[in-house]
């Protein structure tokens, strides 16, 4: 951890049961595991507790104005194209002053990587009200109690046209890091939401108890729904939680489109900032075969230190792909029949997607089938299954109100 | 300043027939700005249109922003990724970007805006001209900081004083103005642009030594000092916070004061080397008319006539704005029985000369509320009221 964190910054600002700190945690560890090259990443943040983020991690990091993280993280992608670059910041900064900005990324599938801290709460201000909190919740500008309508920040994404979009709550840092690491991996807008307790302020104003209080509750109220309809994602005061890999699916991103436009206009020798197509996608090759030479060697020292023995290297996994167990079924089929592979596969959540087909219009299933798709073509490493698992069993106590969708959004 | 010869992939040699605007873009290209991010607003956004269309065969980026805040914000970013960059706006839209102007000049980045100025306050006269944002150019950001601010007069020099912006910007790891105005951004002139072995630039200066000696900045008021570019593995941490030479935030009185002062100071301390000034028939002057942009064309016509009259008037046309020719107005004002100034707002860069001018001459302010130029026969009454 040591050297994907300024340790000549500690200690940190946050306090005792934050959210932050594990979710720092997590993306260092899914940096490490993701296998992409460290100089080549760029962490941005906004104003606020999220906001010193940046300040901590031990890559290029920017510091900038509040709400305008994704902006200035536009510029850095656009001006060096080679970059990783990630927002990490607060649901205040990125939905509230910069909700402009976050809408319009999401629309261009600008090649981002955006981490939202969602605690509900202005942290760094001492705990006013934000875009996210949910009905009733009490803030210091919301005295007696918060009457403003919530965003869900999965839906307010997928409307924009955000092209991966998930959502974890602290308690589950490795799907939070499986997550991070598959969004660092893929190209264009991706959008991770992580719902994490404030202790000092929102908790405490809340009478909710602690840190360790709110995981719990998190772990009672979450319900894993991968491949959700986001309109199914609200969160109401204390209430369910929906949480998984919502939406994941390919289109150009901001620079493809522009790219091909160009070279429509110009010719075979059109160059950005004096690169060729070719030779920038020559590039982009080389990198990601010396990403998958790192992960096949990450999981050749992993497997040699679990004394699993491989007859030949995981070098033939492709490099968007977590090491996948069920690979053997061939992929097409899983294509051909998405929604129903996913409910059979994912039992704990079957009921719960058949309601969601069953009451979603034709349309809106035609386009969604990408999620599940892919859902399918990953399923999330055994952490998920485990905690599907757990939530299977807590659907079993109280089926109907996990299923239900929300009726207030119709 | 070192500086190298133009890239002659964005130099467009020859003569044009065009306006103010399409100049300040192929300033930028010549001057080697590959990131433009912008927003549309009256009366700049030919600049940006015309970035747009000349980028794909220059290769390089334009991108209209969803609005002013992110335009900057943009270019910050694209600053600290290795580009050099630029954005056009006026009044409405500048005041937005004040916001962030406040970054770039706290993280000392360097980028060109240009302000096409139109008459305000508010939306105003979007159509029509104006030079009422030469004080909001120059303390629109919140705290204590200074920037460089340039005004042409004409579509060559817009050309000419957009690479010299960058030039600028640059060496001093500032963000440079450029304050031009409607009238001169919708006015079709001849500009020349020279073949780019002409065209002296101030390249990249890009951090390479030894990680561990790193430093993003060097608080010594001077200018020179490398940028940190992202990707090169050196792991630099920006913020708007308060910070030391390594970038980290350190939040005390006492490095405010050392961080402020460098701001500060390295333009103010420079500002000789920074300064450009036209002066004509100052040296015999009575009465000298200290003018910039559009209305020290408007001043020639007013000067002549008075000449004709009899009456001993020079003028001053400040090209560089800011920092303020300070030096240049005291010995001036030493010199002569007035100083008049014209110019479209009521009553700004005035207020500068006034304090230089120290009570040792009158100081004559030739307001227009915008909207238009002045007719020349208001600075020319104010000329012979000067010369009384």
């Amino acid at each position: 951890m040591a050297d994907t964190l300024r340790m000549d910054r500690m200690p940190h600002i946050w306090c005792p049961g934050c959210g932050i700190g594990s979710e720092v945690n997590s993306f260092a560890d899914a940096v490490k595991r993701s296998g992409i090259d460290p100089k080549k990443l760029v962490v941005v943040s906004g104003i606020g507790c999220t906001g010193r983020v940046a300040g901590y991690v031990n890559f290029d990091s920017m510091h900038t104005t509040h709400g305008r993280a994704i902006p200035v993280a536009t510029g850095i992608k656009l001006a060096n194209p080679e970059l990783t670059v990630v927002v990490f910041s607060g649901e205040g900064d990125l939905a509230g002053i910069g909700g402009n900005h976050l809408i319009h990324a999401a629309r261009r599938n600008m090649d981002l990587v955006v981490i939202c801290n969602n605690n509900f709460t202005y942290g760094m201000t001492g705990g006013q009200v934000t875009p996210t909190t949910p009905g009733s919740a009490m803030a210091s500008t919301t005295p007696y109690g918060n009457y403003e309508y919530p965003f869900s920040l999965p839906l307010l994404m997928d409307a924009c046209g955000a092209t991966y979009i998930a959502r974890w709550t602290s308690m589950h840092s490795r799907n939070v890091t499986q997550s991070i690491e598959e969004a660092l991996l893929r190209k264009g807008f991706s959008f991770i939401e992580i719902i994490s307790p404030c202790p000092t302020l929102y908790l405490r104003r809340n009478r909710l108890g602690d840190g360790v209080d709110q995981l719990q509750n998190y772990q009672d109220n979450s319900i894993l729904k991968h491949g959700c309809d986001t309109r199914e994602t609200a969160i109401d005061y204390q209430g369910k939680i929906v949480i998984g890999k919502f939406v994941e699916k390919n289109k150009p991103t901001y620079l493809e489109a522009a790219d091909k436009c160009n070279i429509k206009l110009v010719g075979d020798d059109y160059q950005l900032y004096g690169k060729t197509i070719p030779e920038r996608e020559a590039e982009e090759k080389a990198e990601k075969e010396r990403i998958a030479a790192r992960r096949a060697a990450m999981q050749a020292e992993e497997d040699a230190h679990n004394g699993i023995s491989h007859e030949s290297p995981v070098a033939s996994v492709a490099v968007k792909n977590a090491p996948v167990k069920t690979a053997k079924k061939a992929p097409s089929k899983i294509q051909a029949k998405p929604v129903k592979k996913v409910a059979a596969k994912a039992k704990p959540v079957k009921k719960a997607v058949a309601k969601t087909v069953a009451k979603t219009p034709a349309k809106k299933v035609q386009t969604k089938k990408a999620a599940p798709k892919t859902t399918a073509k990953k399923p999330v490493v055994k952490v998920v299954k485990k905690a599907a698992s757990k939530v299977a069993v807590k659907a079993k106590t109280a089926p109907k109100k996990t299923g239900k969708p929300n009726k207030t959004r119709k | 300043m070192k500086t190298v010869t133009a890239d002659p992939k964005g130099v467009d040699s020859g003569p044009h027939f065009m306006d103010g605007d399409h100049a300040l873009a192929e300033g930028a290209l010549a001057a080697g700005c590959r990131f433009f991010a912008g927003y549309p607003i009256t009366p700049s956004t030919e600049a940006a249109e015309r970035f747009a269309e000349r980028a794909p065969e220059v290769g390089a980026l334009f991108i209209q922003m969803e609005d002013e805040l992110a335009s900057i914000a943009a270019l910050i970013g694209a600053a600290w990724a290795g580009q050099k960059c630029m954005t056009v706006t006026c009044g409405p839209g500048f005041s937005l970007m004040t916001e962030n102007l406040g970054l770039a000049c706290m993280t000392e980045t360097p980028m060109v805006i240009a302000n096409v100025q139109r008459g305000g306050p508010s939306t105003g006269l979007p159509t029509l001209t104006a030079q009422q944002d030469m004080m909001q150019a120059r303390y629109g950001p919140h705290g204590d900081n200074m920037i460089i601010a340039l005004c042409p007069d004409s579509p060559q020099e817009c050309f000419d004083l957009t690479v010299e912006a960058f030039n600028l910007s640059e060496f001093y790891r500032v963000p440079v103005i450029i304050l031009t105005d409607e009238t001169v951004g919708h006015m079709h002139e001849k500009v020349v642009i020279p073949p780019a072995d002409q065209i002296k630039v101030v390249p990249r200066n890009n951090y390479s030594g030894p990680k561990e000696d790193c430093r993003p900045y060097k608080f010594d008021s001077k200018g020179g000092h490398p940028m940190v570019r992202a990707g090169d593995g050196y792991n630099f941490h920006v913020t708007g916070l308060t910070h030391n030479e390594r970038g980290y935030p350190v939040m005390t009185a006492n490095q405010n004061k050392i961080v402020v002062t460098h701001l500060m100071e390295k333009i103010n301390s420079n500002a000789d080397e920074i300064i450009r000034l036209d002066e004509d028939q100052v040296d015999d002057a009575d009465v000298v008319v200290v003018s910039y942009g559009i209305t020290s064309r408007i001043a020639v016509k007013a000067i002549q006539d008075a000449r004709k009259e009899g009456i001993k008037v020079g003028s001053l046309r400040m090209i560089t704005i800011w920092p303020f020719c300070e030096k240049r107005i005291r010995e001036i004002s030493a010199k002569v029985k007035a100083i008049v100034v014209p110019e479209i707002n009521y009553g700004q860069m005035v207020l500068e000369v006034e304090r230089n001018a120290g009570g040792r001459c009158k100081v004559i302010s030739v307001n227009h509320c915008g909207g238009a130029v002045h007719d020349p026969q208001v600075i020319l009454d104010a000329i012979r009221k000067a010369n009384q």
